[in-house]
């Protein structure tokens, strides 16, 4: 009885403990699922309000418009049909609101019972109108007719550059303004952080004594330890006002600051690894190369970084791929413009913190929810690539060792 | 001739070493000096802020005034919350991987997967935490759903961690214990654990002060903006003191005024990194001379 108990007991641990290592498996897939499930969702989406219909007269030959084209008609860049392949004539817009311009307070009503018949008669007697307006004032016998709108394509998600997820009448889902913001401030923070990095790696691994290095190591995890909100905070109150004052800009949150904080919290990642790196070098690989006469330095730049070579870039990757998914102190610093970067003085807006700064205000299962979702998908994906390519950098050395 | 050359060669080296070594030297204290930089300041315009009423009081008149006392409770809580599910699942985990499972596919897998997770974004957490706990299970913004978000961040740090102070433990202590006829659960919880022990509570504490400053998973899980009262059960929303210094040194409603209130919470998530970090490097030490001298 007791043997069959202590079995049986040996056998339920064992399963709890197999359920426990299945389980970060488990969150992976299920963060695939949601993400993706949501993200993919919005190219399912019309990026017209659900509820609201788009109408031209009659006798306009156009049917489709994509929504890039929506709005420029909207914002006025686009002003004669003849632009999108229609009649030479001016477009007129017709916005619901703009009703009172055309008819009187009697003829809307006083709670628009006769609105969708106003809007009847105006889209009929007005060839050249296109009229946003919601869907319930849409007339029976409606005399234009409703404009189809071309899904969210992957095109015009990947190659758009113009971010306006609430816009109206049609949202602009272009996240190629974030993916270079992310990019470019990435960059930046790398550019920052590697020579600053590997100095100090090269510096504790091989210069200093130990008790330098004793003091130094856990002053670098503090620096990660850190947390982003107040890196961010500190950047907002130091470097900003800094960085405006010295180039003398209308705002200091530009991406050179977002650069500079990412850059630093970049450092102890890129120090840690590429120091223990060198450290990894066989001793007799180094005593050889003084042995032949070498001074330590280089030994340094001949024997030591060439053979932790891939333990250095592996510290860089990492450090990017921190850079690319860092939230918080991206979101307090740089600015948070949506537009394509020309110069690191000017604000940039990142993936990350687009998320974080929209997503509170987007409803619940809309297009603007979705589309943050797949940009929280775009960024699984880069992360999820940059750790893949660090995994095969460090097992290629592996095998070369063998 | 000869000679003159060589000397001069000899000469060059050592100069370009010196160069070389100075070089380094200015720039690993100008790492050092950025985080004595950072944290300097934050302390010496903290520290006037940090009050008994300050870390007791609630917020008052728009938080430009009171204290910040939901807002630590509400971190605690957090971290309280998401340790009790990463450790015991973590630890385990790690025993499962380490202890039980043999090296082939599965191990191959399950180590990728929780390295796949440990290099997810926080912010990537937040909308996976949002998506399930908040809305598909219907647990609400609540500390429940931020406590599982944040806990599950913070697993694949525990397991890495617990592992390898498994993995430091001597394998002639596993075969000693299952040759005198202990099963391999007895061994792993007599003999394995015990002394992995003081490794896997440093690295405990260190992801403790990692946890209390995310803010991004919490951002829509748990954070409320202004909640001048405690939690009462897992299912309320909560402030948390790196969502609070977000909040009020960018979108508060007197930025300016409360200032001092952004440094003095700065202070506190410092002080409990700094307490975390300390604390693990006392034990470290603690328990490093501990064996030596067994």
């Amino acid at each position: 009885m007791k043997t069959f108990y202590k079995k049986f007991s040996e056998k339920f641990i064992e399963g709890l403990l197999m359920l426990s290592g299945t389980i970060t498996s488990l969150t992976v897939v299920l963060i695939v699922f949601f993400l993706f499930k949501e993200g993919l969702g919005v190219f399912d989406k019309k990026p017209v309000e659900e509820g609201y219909v788009i109408a031209l007269s009659k006798s306009n030959p156009l049917k489709t418009l994509s929504s890039e084209q929506i709005k420029n008609i909207y914002d006025q860049k686009i002003t004669h049909w003849s632009e999108i392949g229609g009649k030479p004539d001016s477009i007129i817009l017709f916005r619901a609101e703009d009703i009172s311009n055309f008819y009187s307070d009697e003829e809307i009503g006083e709670n628009f019972e006769g609105l969708s018949t106003c809007i009847n008669r105006l889209v009929d007697s007005l060839p050249d109108i296109i009229a946003f307006f919601p869907k319930k004032y849409l007339a029976k016998d409606f005399k234009g007719h409703e404009l189809t709108v071309d899904k969210v394509s992957l095109k015009e998600f990947f190659g758009g550059k113009e971010w306006f997820p609430t816009a109206q009448p049609s949202a602009q889902l272009g996240v190629l303004p974030l993916i270079l913001g992310t990019l470019w401030v990435s960059l930046g923070a790398i550019l920052l952080a590697l020579p600053l990095g590997l100095a100090a790696a090269i510096f504790m691994s091989e210069i200093a004594k130990d008790n330098v290095r004793r003091i130094m190591k856990p002053l670098i995890e503090l620096l990660a330890g850190i947390p982003s909100v107040v890196y961010g905070f500190f950047g907002l109150v130091i470097i900003v006002p800094l960085i405006q004052k010295t180039f003398n800009l209308p705002v200091g949150e530009t991406g050179l600051a977002g650069s500079i904080i990412l850059g630093i919290m970049a450092l102890p990642t890129i120090i840690t690894i590429s120091e223990d790196a060198m450290r990894n070098t066989p001793r007799a690989m180094k005593e050889a190369s003084l042995a032949l006469g070498a001074s330590k330095w280089q030994t340094i730049y001949k024997v030591v970084i060439p053979y932790s070579i891939s333990g250095i870039s592996a510290g860089a990757i990492l450090g990017i791929g921190r850079a690319i998914g860092e939230t918080m102190a991206v979101l307090m610093v740089t600015g948070n413009a949506a537009v394509i970067p020309h110069s690191i003085l000017e604000p940039v807006r990142t993936i990350p913190a687009t998320i974080a700064a929209e997503l509170g205000e987007a409803p619940n299962g809309g297009l603007h929810y979705q589309a943050l979702f797949a940009l929280g998908c775009i960024l699984f994906l880069i992360t999820l690539f940059i750790n893949l390519a660090v995994e095969f950098i460090s097992n290629r050395k592996q095998h070369n060792k063998h | 001739m000869e000679l003159v050359d060589e000397n001069k060669l000899a000469k060059n080296k050592k100069r370009n070493q010196a160069i070389a070594f100075w070089i380094f030297r200015i720039l690993s204290y100008a790492v050092v000096a950025i985080l004595f930089v950072i944290l300097s300041f934050i302390i010496i315009k903290g520290f006037s802020v940090i009050s008994w009423d300050f870390i007791t009081k609630m917020p008052e008149e728009g938080m430009t005034k009171g204290g910040i006392f939901p807002a630590i409770i509400g971190t605690l809580c957090l971290v309280g919350g998401s340790m009790l599910f990463a450790f015991p699942v973590g630890v385990f985990a790690a025993i499962y991987m380490n202890e039980y499972v043999k090296a082939g596919i599965i191990k191959k897998i399950i180590k990728q997967m929780t390295n796949n997770l440990a290099g997810i974004p926080s912010i990537v957490f937040g909308l996976f935490g949002m998506s399930l706990f908040v809305n598909k299970l219907g647990f609400g913004d609540s500390l429940l759903a931020g406590s599982l978000t944040l806990g599950l961040l913070a697993l694949p740090v525990v397991i890495r961690i617990t592992e390898e102070a498994l993995k430091s433990v001597d394998n002639t202590f596993r075969q000693a214990s299952l040759g005198l006829g202990a099963s391999k659960w007895e061994t792993t919880r007599r003999v394995v654990l015990p002394i992995a022990f003081p490794n896997i509570i440093t690295g405990l504490i260190l992801s403790i002060g990692r946890v209390s400053g995310e803010t991004a998973p919490i951002l829509f899980t748990v954070a409320a903006y202004f909640l001048p009262k405690l939690p009462t059960s897992i299912f309320d929303q909560a402030m948390a003191l790196p969502y609070h210094l977000y909040v009020i040194s960018t979108s508060g409603t007197n930025i300016e005024e409360s200032r001092p209130i952004a440094y003095g919470t700065a202070l506190v998530l410092i002080f409990i990194v700094l307490i975390a970090n300390l604390l693990a490097n006392g034990l470290r030490k603690y328990f490093g001379k501990k064996v030596k001298m067994n």
